[in-house]
């Protein structure tokens, strides 16, 4: 490690202090035994196991001896006797720890077994077994507590050498020839010593500990001469008499001890083996409520009356992360109005980043725990969940009781983009559906068990019964996805929310979900809401289409009029989708450019910097505005003429959009 | 390590004899047979390391243990009666015979049997490691989750700091320093519990404190680190949209998940607190192993400390088992019986 690091390890506070403690020991170690060193000695008659008096401030021993001199003088010993400890075990722990790797493959692979089989003792117990074999004192409990930490730190040694040693500068060593001694001191361990330092560090807190603790047993130091342990042992037998003799040793121990780990661990933080918290920039408790430029937004000027069937009407939804924003917060989704009717199939589209899954998430409640979810207007299957002026949803939701729970729960569905990972692995798949049914409908175990397989089977999960014990792991994609949509279906859903269900699917697969999903919509009546960011498979079961760009609904209108698209995105979008008719012979279209990073987009139309017909104009913000008999699009320069007259032929053309035989691969 | 020879863990299970090829096949067969090897491989090792202790002390342990001052044909009696005049091959059968017979020996300084001594004195130790450990898991586990719901998405920055820097403090204190500190405060000063022996349950209470305290903050470190990561994942967000109770969600799906490594280290702590009895036991003048263990190394009766040591090992590699086969059970995917 270099100075910096060091330096920067000082710095952090924590290391500082435990380096500080470090050098007064040091200090300490040095000069107790020759200023005190006899006054530690002198016995005094007069004062046998005294408590604490103006002569002896912490009290005498059993021959009359101060326990204050006694402690500060022990430090030279203790401090000694661990850092012997710690050398011993580093040495033995490196010596085991690069036998493997300079060792034949056999003999090698019985260092490792043995220091294997030695790990799983602890260290407490190898040094008992040592304690015997090199008898008891301070020399054999040296050995002994050296000895007994050697096992983990050479398994520390052999991790970070198999590591290094599959490099390529550790090959080229051994092409070109470089013997096996070298190969460890010159190009092995110089690789690995930042970790071992630290370790080590570490270790002689612990040996110091561990010395103690062998010193208190009477294994360690052997009178006349005396560590804290010893002195916390004798103390300990007058603990009535006098506390502070067993006290202060103790103290000085522990002391000692965590300054030593500490320092490892600020060391081990610089350093970096350990990764570091993550700091969030520093920002005002919740984001301003209206913020400077909201007025312009693409937001409706004033709230009107959501029409009398809709099972969802959110009005200038907003989404706010603590970030690199303007002030201090970024919005992914800034200012989002949608209905969805009793029954309707709605589709969100736009690419990665534009807000959707995140719209998605905030409709159910169930954005990220940072997100401060805003809205003019939230109505979810018959539940306002925010009205008036902007109430923060996210942080503290308004109303979280069983009613509200229940009522969302058994109404609201959700399908999530990855099944692989959307099931609890640990419990098998029928319960997590059965659990619907019995929280929200008191039903008993066999009832909601017996519901669950039936809705398995509603989604064609083959044999159901054998199903619905089985673990999420024993699932094929396809069939997980099913079996959350069947969890969909435990209760009387409205709305389903499907949240990108088909991208982590084959192709093949792809279909069977939509089709199942286009099943369940007409024989429940639920509407759907589908998130993707592929425009064709929208297109196949959506009336009604929602292009979202950059945080904001640019487009809206109805999937037969997808070949009339306004939004210069959305024909972007519509173009990059390949058909059978598409030249093989070209490269695949594509959006040209990126969309804007939330933090910083650009005034006015975000689109502006990606659009071919971008003027000046466009540096104010558009509105959504009625551009055709149910479509509205938020562009200044809408595009009214039919797209097939540029040789286009989009997808979702036919009446309802609905091509179940004609699916092509797309990608947007 | 000594230099005695080790067997490679894995090898009696490699040579699964052929007749029971049929559930060889089966992965949980599979995983209990190595698994069992390598349990056995341990304590053949185990049981060669306790009998070569008394071989590798330097100089005549019989001497040792009777003081220069024991005349020579007394030595040389108690040498012949401990075997060690024999052949090491020999001495080492007899071990082993005696030890599958259940003789430990007997104490070179009482003359009691070990196991006798064993028997009389494990029941203490294993009461106190067993307690603490209960305590530990009774503690530990609702604390931690307590802590990653209090302090999940980088909430209570207060409470995070001060739970993490307190429990790093107090779990780097060792046992034997907690108990003196805790005799200090309880004992001594409020007088409220007794300080040694083991009568009654409130003798329990102090020994129990200073070997639990610092496990059950570090497995509460542990608890908290691993379920906030559950808390990220996918199938979380599943279980809130399927509006369950949020203690359901954290008892039925968030914890479950965090339990492969609380049990990892629940079983490094349970065999580290096994061991933390000896320091313990010598604090509150235990009547357990760990005090007789001390007394026998002082007192060089090496019989006694060879059966103890046994003793111990043994505690710690049938736990290591356990553990292992607790998280083959607790891991559905199965990737430790694959492993």
């Amino acid at each position: 490690m270099g100075r910096a690091q060091w330096r920067a390890a000082l710095r952090n506070p924590v290391g500082a202090v435990a380096a500080g403690l470090l050098v007064l020991l040091a200090i300490l170690a040095i000069v107790a035994p020759i200023l005190w060193g006899d006054a530690a000695e002198a016995t005094d008659p007069a004062a046998l196991s005294q408590g604490s008096t103006s002569d002896h401030p912490l009290g005498t021993d059993a021959l009359g001896r101060d326990i204050m001199f006694r402690v500060l003088v022990a430090t030279r010993y203790s401090l000694g006797l661990a850092l012997l400890a710690t050398a011993i075990c580093v040495v033995a722990g490196v010596i085991l720890g690069v036998l493997p790797a300079v060792l034949g493959r056999r003999s090698g692979r019985l260092v490792v077994a043995a220091v294997n089989l030695a790990v799983a003792f602890p260290a407490l117990l190898l040094a008992l077994f040592f304690a015997v074999i090199f008898g008891v004192g301070a020399r054999g409990a040296v050995l002994a507590i050296g000895l007994a930490g050697a096992p983990s730190f050479a398994r520390l040694v052999q991790t970070n050498v198999a590591a290094v040693s599959g490099r390529d500068f550790v090959a080229a060593a051994r092409v070109a020839g470089v013997g096996r001694f070298r190969l460890i001191v010159r190009h092995l361990l110089p690789n690995v010593g930042e970790p071992l330092v630290v370790n080590a560090t570490v270790l002689a807190g612990g040996a110091l500990l561990a010395f103690a603790g062998l010193s208190f047993l009477g294994l360690g130091v052997q009178p006349p001469a005396y560590d804290w342990g010893r002195l916390l042992g004798e103390g300990l037998d007058r603990i009535y008499i006098n506390p502070s003799a067993a006290l202060a040793p103790g103290v000085a121990v522990v002391i000692a001890g965590l300054a030593f780990t500490l320092l490892g661990e600020a060391i081990a933080q610089v350093v970096g083996i350990r990764t570091t918290r993550r700091i969030l920039p520093r920002r005002s408790a919740t984001p301003p409520a209206d913020p400077a430029d909201g007025a312009s937004t693409a937001t409706a000027p004033a709230p009107t009356e959501p029409a009398p069937d809709a099972v969802l009407a959110v009005e200038g939804l907003r989404v706010g992360f603590p970030g690199a924003g303007p002030d201090g917060w970024t919005y992914p989704v800034d200012g989002v109005d949608l209905t969805v009717r009793r029954g309707e199939t709605v589709g969100i589209v736009g690419e990665s980043g534009s807000g959707k899954s995140l719209t998605a998430l905030s409709l159910a409640r169930l954005a990220p725990e940072r997100a401060v979810v805003t809205a003019d207007r939230l109505d979810v299957v018959g539940l306002s969940l925010a009205g008036g002026d902007g109430d923060a949803l996210g942080d503290e939701p308004p109303r979280d009781d069983p009613a509200v729970r229940k009522h969302l729960g058994t109404r609201l569905a959700m399908v999530f983009q990855d099944p692989m990972t959307s099931f609890n692995p640990s419990m098998r798949v029928g319960w997590q559906l059965a659990e619907v049914a019995r929280v929200h409908e008191g039903q008993g175990r066999r009832a909601a068990l017996a519901r669950a397989i039936d809705r398995l089977r509603t989604v064609r999960v083959p044999a159901p019964q054998r199903r619905a014990h089985q673990y999420p792991h024993e699932y094929s994609g396809g069939m997980r996805q099913r079996a959350m949509v069947a969890m969909g279906l435990m209760s009387e859903p409205e709305l389903i929310i499907a949240d990108e269900p088909t991208t982590a699917l084959d192709v093949t697969v792809q279909r069977q979900v939509l089709r199942l999903l286009r099943e369940v919509q007409r024989e429940t009546g639920a509407a759907v809401v589908l998130i993707s960011h592929d425009i064709a498979v929208v297109a196949q079961l959506c009336q009604r289409i929602v292009v979202m760009y950059a945080g904001r609904v640019v487009e809206e209108l109805p999937a037969d009029r997808l070949d009339r698209a306004a939004h210069p995105y959305t024909r972007a979008l519509l173009g990059s989708v390949p058909d059978l008719t598409t030249d093989r012979e070209l490269p695949l279209a594509t959006v040209p450019g990126r969309p804007p990073d939330p933090a910083s987009r650009p005034a006015g139309c975000a689109f502006a910097p990606r659009c071919s017909f971008a003027d000046d104009v466009c540096r104010a913000d558009p509105r959504l505005a009625t551009v055709a008999p149910d479509q509205r699009a938020a562009c200044w320069h809408p595009r009214l003429d039919d797209q097939k007259q540029h040789g286009q032929e989009p997808h979702g053309q036919e009446p309802h959009g609905r091509q179940p035989h004609e699916e092509g691969v797309s990608r947007a | 390590m000594t230099s005695t020879p080790v067997t490679p863990p894995a090898a009696p299970a490699a040579s699964a004899p052929s007749a029971v090829a049929g559930w060889v096949g089966n992965p949980w067969a599979r995983f209990l047979l190595r698994r069992a090897g390598r349990l056995l491989a341990s304590l053949a090792v185990l049981v060669t390391l306790a009998f070569l202790m008394i071989h590798l002390i330097p100089g005549d342990p019989v001497r040792a243990a009777l003081g220069v001052t024991a005349p020579p044909d007394l030595v040389e009696a108690r040498r012949e009666a401990l075997g060690l005049n024999d052949p090491l091959a020999v001495q080492f059968v007899d071990y082993l015979r005696a030890l599958f017979s259940g003789d430990l020996g007997v104490s070179m300084t009482s003359g009691v049997s070990v196991s006798e001594t064993i028997g009389q004195r494990l029941p203490a130790t294993a009461g106190l490691a067993v307690v603490a450990f209960v305590v530990v898991m009774l503690a530990a586990i609702p604390l931690g989750l307590a802590m990653a719901v209090l302090t999940r998405g980088g909430r209570r920055r207060g409470v995070e700091l001060g739970f993490t820097s307190t429990s790093a403090v107090v779990a780097a204190i060792p046992e034997f320093l907690l108990a003196v500190g805790l005799v200090f405060v309880f004992g001594v000063t409020l007088g409220w519990f007794p300080v040694a022996g083991r009568e009654g349950a409130a003798s329990y209470v102090l020994p129990v404190l200073a070997l639990a305290l610092g496990p059950a903050l570090l497995m509460a470190r542990i608890v908290r680190v691993e379920a906030l990561a559950v808390m990220d994942e996918d199938f979380v967000r599943t279980a809130r949209a399927k509006r369950l109770p949020p203690l359901r969600v954290y008892l039925r799906h968030v914890f479950p998940n965090a339990l492969t490594s609380t049990l990892t280290i629940g079983g490094l702590l349970l065999s580290g607190m096994i061991v933390g009895t000896v320091l313990v036991e010598n604090v509150f003048a235990w009547p357990g192993m760990g005090m007789t263990i001390v007394s026998s190394i002082l007192a060089k009766d090496y019989p006694v400390v060879q059966g103890i040591v046994l003793v111990y090992g043994a505690a710690v590699l049938l736990v290591n088992l356990v553990v292992d086969v607790l998280l083959a059970i607790a891991d559905p995917r199965s990737t430790i019986r694959e492993g």
